[in-house]
């Protein structure tokens, strides 16, 4: 293993201290672009990450917020199903991954997996959110068999399944194109793409933390090819570990470039860092502060993607919910059964019933509203 | 397009008072509770927050919490930590323990003669009423600290305690104050001020000191030249405008122990009813609530210097994040917290934490004593 340098990029890198008249120029300048409906440039971007003006930030991120969305805040009924935490890959911030032979390592049969989705899947979901490891010793028939055999049991469930790295993975074990594995996927039920494996869009980042895992630019190149074949998909950023404000900003840029292009992105997602168990679990991992300010900005510089994510197992129920005045219109769902980010030392509980989030929705003065994973049906609760 | 169907009050006018250092009237604090927009609030509490401390500081306080008794004959609804007499869960603590429980503080890394000569070091005692200690017990037990560790600051008896055992030991308020000094007691915890409005106290807290009754033993000790906090908890029977009445009579209270020149409130701070283990059955209070509630309290209590954050009720990231919402102060390092977490609730961090949470919002992280004298090394 090659050492690399994994040391925490300070949230403060720049000093912050009382707000000058330089920056008051510069926000008001920012405010009267975005109040215009132009785009922010990547500097703009890197001003907000570090003003202390955090509520002045927020505060127009919520403008934007309540633009596309007035005060609704979207859930939805899902769940998570990790088949296998068996995974080749060597990523420094996951505390998921087993390696072949580990004993804490485990495998879901599909007969497991139709198990699963009769004994306690319950009725009212609507959607599950499929990811797992990179496990070589599963065939390629068994991530499209694991589709149809849900199928079977529920054809109403839409199936969020399979990050970029899996697509990917995919195509490579079964020699077929990325298209072709769409065109499986499809046909054994396959929703849409979640939006996981991004992690940081910079290849410095890339290179120190998760190097087995596609590029940037190959992922870029991977979720154009999907998006273009008809499948929509989200997109995330994780934030909090070794990442600077500009590889922050510039994924920000990257993902918006894409979605120009494509249009296929539902969904930005910023997720927080966990570092309990992993490689990096020397780093603090994000504070409150960061959180807040990584959705606002993300609403700000990501203007053409229609939700942004406050993902509540990571960022914290607390967070999630201040969140939604600082430009987040979505707060993920139930989810039940989260494994990933609970292996991580995630202390927010393992999944909420439907009542708690729109308890949360309606004290931050949000109005609840249950939704599709696509957001094409909106039901008002 | 979608606009907000909702209709938020007006504040215009509040945002011009606070610019211009006006003191803000209940129908202020009112319409500021009501407002959803969370970032305005926080950036009218910054305000203030700034002013009355202009460098880019945050202190906080090296103690722990000791519990003399969980033994109450209160029976406040919403406490899981009291036991009625009798009950074998019922403990008294004897001086080998308290001491104990101190030494555990004094080998925290860090803590060394410097700081605590300096009166860095605090032990917060607050107990329940018990039915048979009185003040003889409590001026055996500061004088035998007292005696064993002549710096280590006491901080300890909240108002209802002390109205407790002046009844008790039939003393007036002013002879059990004035004998706690004289045998250790350093300060006053503002502790048990739940809602400062006698409806409330009578449905959650009936056993304990009336509103009145809070106020008068402050007002006392203020006289007497000791500095004592105030707390708020709030999310539980209790009204927006009952919320408003307890921050307006705590301001009141300030502004005559100010103008007597003697004793005063430091700080004060306000966390949320924790449900879990007590009778009181309400939802748990969120956290736009606790924001709000830290920067409608900024804006109201103009007369107090300090404000602290809860992060032992609400975590690190809520806790840090009422730094933007009003406060200055992360409170003390609570060694040992075994009333929030009797009611299921503890989010206890380390010095290193607190420090990094203070330092991540762009403040320097120093060490205070109760005094909010700075005294890092």
């Amino acid at each position: 293993m090659t050492p690399v340098a994994t040391s925490a990029a300070p949230e403060a890198a720049a000093p912050r201290h009382a707000r000058g008249d330089d920056d008051e120029a510069r926000l008001r300048a920012i405010e009267e672009r975005v109040h215009a409906g132009e785009r922010l440039a990547f500097d703009d971007g890197l001003f907000l990450m570090r003003t202390p003006a955090l509520h002045r930030v927020g505060r127009l991120a919520n403008w934007v917020r309540e633009q596309r969305h007035g005060d609704r805040a979207y859930f939805v009924v899902n769940r998570h199903l990790n088949p296998t935490n068996f995974c080749v890959y060597d990523c420094k911030f996951c505390a998921f991954y087993r390696r072949a032979n580990d004993p804490a390592g485990y495998r879901m049969s599909l007969d497991d997996v139709r198990r699963v989705v009769r004994d306690e899947f319950e009725r009212e979901l609507t959607e599950v959110h499929i990811v797992g490891g990179i496990d070589p010793k599963l065939p390629y028939a068994y991530f499209i068999d694991l589709l149809r055999v849900i199928k079977e049991e529920r054809p109403d469930l839409h199936l969020k399944a399979w990050t970029m790295i899996e697509i990917e993975w995919f195509a490579r074990i079964s020699k077929k194109s990325i298209e072709e594995v769409l065109d499986d996927l499809l046909a054994a039920g396959l929703g849409s793409c979640p939006g996981g494996g991004v992690e940081v869009l910079s290849d410095r980042v890339h290179a120190a933390i998760f190097p087995d895992k596609l590029s940037p630019a190959q992922w870029l190149d991977t979720a154009r090819r999907v998006q273009l074949h008809g499948v929509r998909m989200n997109a995330t950023m994780l934030y909090g570990h070794i990442e600077t404000d500009a590889e922050l900003v510039t994924h920000m840029v990257r993902i918006r470039e894409l979605q120009d292009e494509t249009k296929g992105f539902m969904t930005f997602i910023p997720l927080a860092f966990h570092p309990a168990n992993t490689e990096l679990s020397h780093l603090p991992g994000p504070t409150g502060l960061l959180d807040l300010r990584t959705i606002a900005v993300s609403r700000l510089m990501v203007d053409n993607i229609d939700h942004l994510k406050t993902y509540w197992i990571m960022q914290g129920l607390g967070v999630a919910q201040v969140a939604l005045r600082y430009g987040a219109d979505d707060v993920d769902g139930t989810v039940v059964e989260e494994k990933i980010t609970h292996d991580a030392g995630a202390k927010s509980p393992f999944g909420v019933t439907q009542g708690e989030l729109v308890r949360l929705i309606r004290e931050a003065g949000r109005e609840p509203f249950r939704r599709d994973t696509t957001y094409s049906r909106l039901t008002p609760v | 397009m979608l606009t907000a169907t909702r209709t938020l009050p007006d504040l215009d006018p509040i945002c011009d008072k606070i610019a211009a250092g006006t003191r803000l009237d209940a129908a202020d604090g009112a319409a500021l509770l009501r407002s959803d927009d969370l970032p305005l609030l926080g950036e009218l509490a910054t305000v203030v927050r700034d002013r009355k401390n202009p460098d880019r500081v945050v202190t906080y306080i090296v103690d722990r919490n000791i519990n003399p008794t969980n033994v109450c004959v209160a029976r406040c609804s919403f406490c899981a930590f009291d036991r009625l007499p009798g009950d074998p869960e019922g403990y008294v603590l004897t001086h080998e323990q308290v001491f104990a429980k101190v030494d555990e503080l004094l080998a925290v890394p860090g803590v060394d003669e410097r700081l605590i000569a300096r009166g860095g070091v605090q032990v917060l005692m607050q107990g329940g009423h018990h039915p048979k200690l009185g003040i003889e017990w409590y001026e055996q037990l500061f004088a035998a600290l007292r005696a064993r560790y002549p710096k280590l600051h006491v901080h300890g008896l909240s108002p209802s305690e002390i109205l407790h055992v002046s009844k008790l030991s039939h003393l007036s308020l002013d002879e059990v104050v004035a004998r706690l000094r004289a045998a250790g007691l350093n300060s006053i915890p503002g502790g048990g001020g739940e809602i400062l409005v006698d409806r409330v106290r009578r449905e959650i807290a009936p056993g304990k000191a009336m509103t009145d009754e809070w106020l008068e033993v402050m007002r006392v000790a203020h006289r007497h030249g000791m500095m004592t906090t105030a707390t708020m908890m709030y999310g539980h029977v209790e009204t927006q405008d009952e919320r408003v009445e307890h921050l307006l009579r705590l301001r009141e209270l300030q502004d005559e122990s100010l103008a007597a020149g003697k004793g005063s409130f430091t700080a004060f701070i306000c966390w949320p009813f924790q449900p879990g283990g007590s009778e009181l059955d309400c939802p748990k209070s969120g956290a736009n609530e606790f924001l709000r509630m830290n920067a409608v309290a900024r804006l109201m209590l103009d007369n107090f210097p300090h404000q602290q954050t809860s992060f032992v009720t609400q975590g690190d990231k809520l806790g840090q994040l009422a730094l933007f919402y009003g406060c200055d102060d992360f409170g003390g390092t609570m060694l040992e917290e075994n009333v929030v977490s009797a009611a299921g609730t503890q989010c206890l961090i380390t010095i290193g934490q607190i420090e990094h949470c203070i330092r991540a919002a762009g403040f320097e992280p120093m060490r205070r004593n109760m005094y909010y004298e700075r005294v890092a090394a």
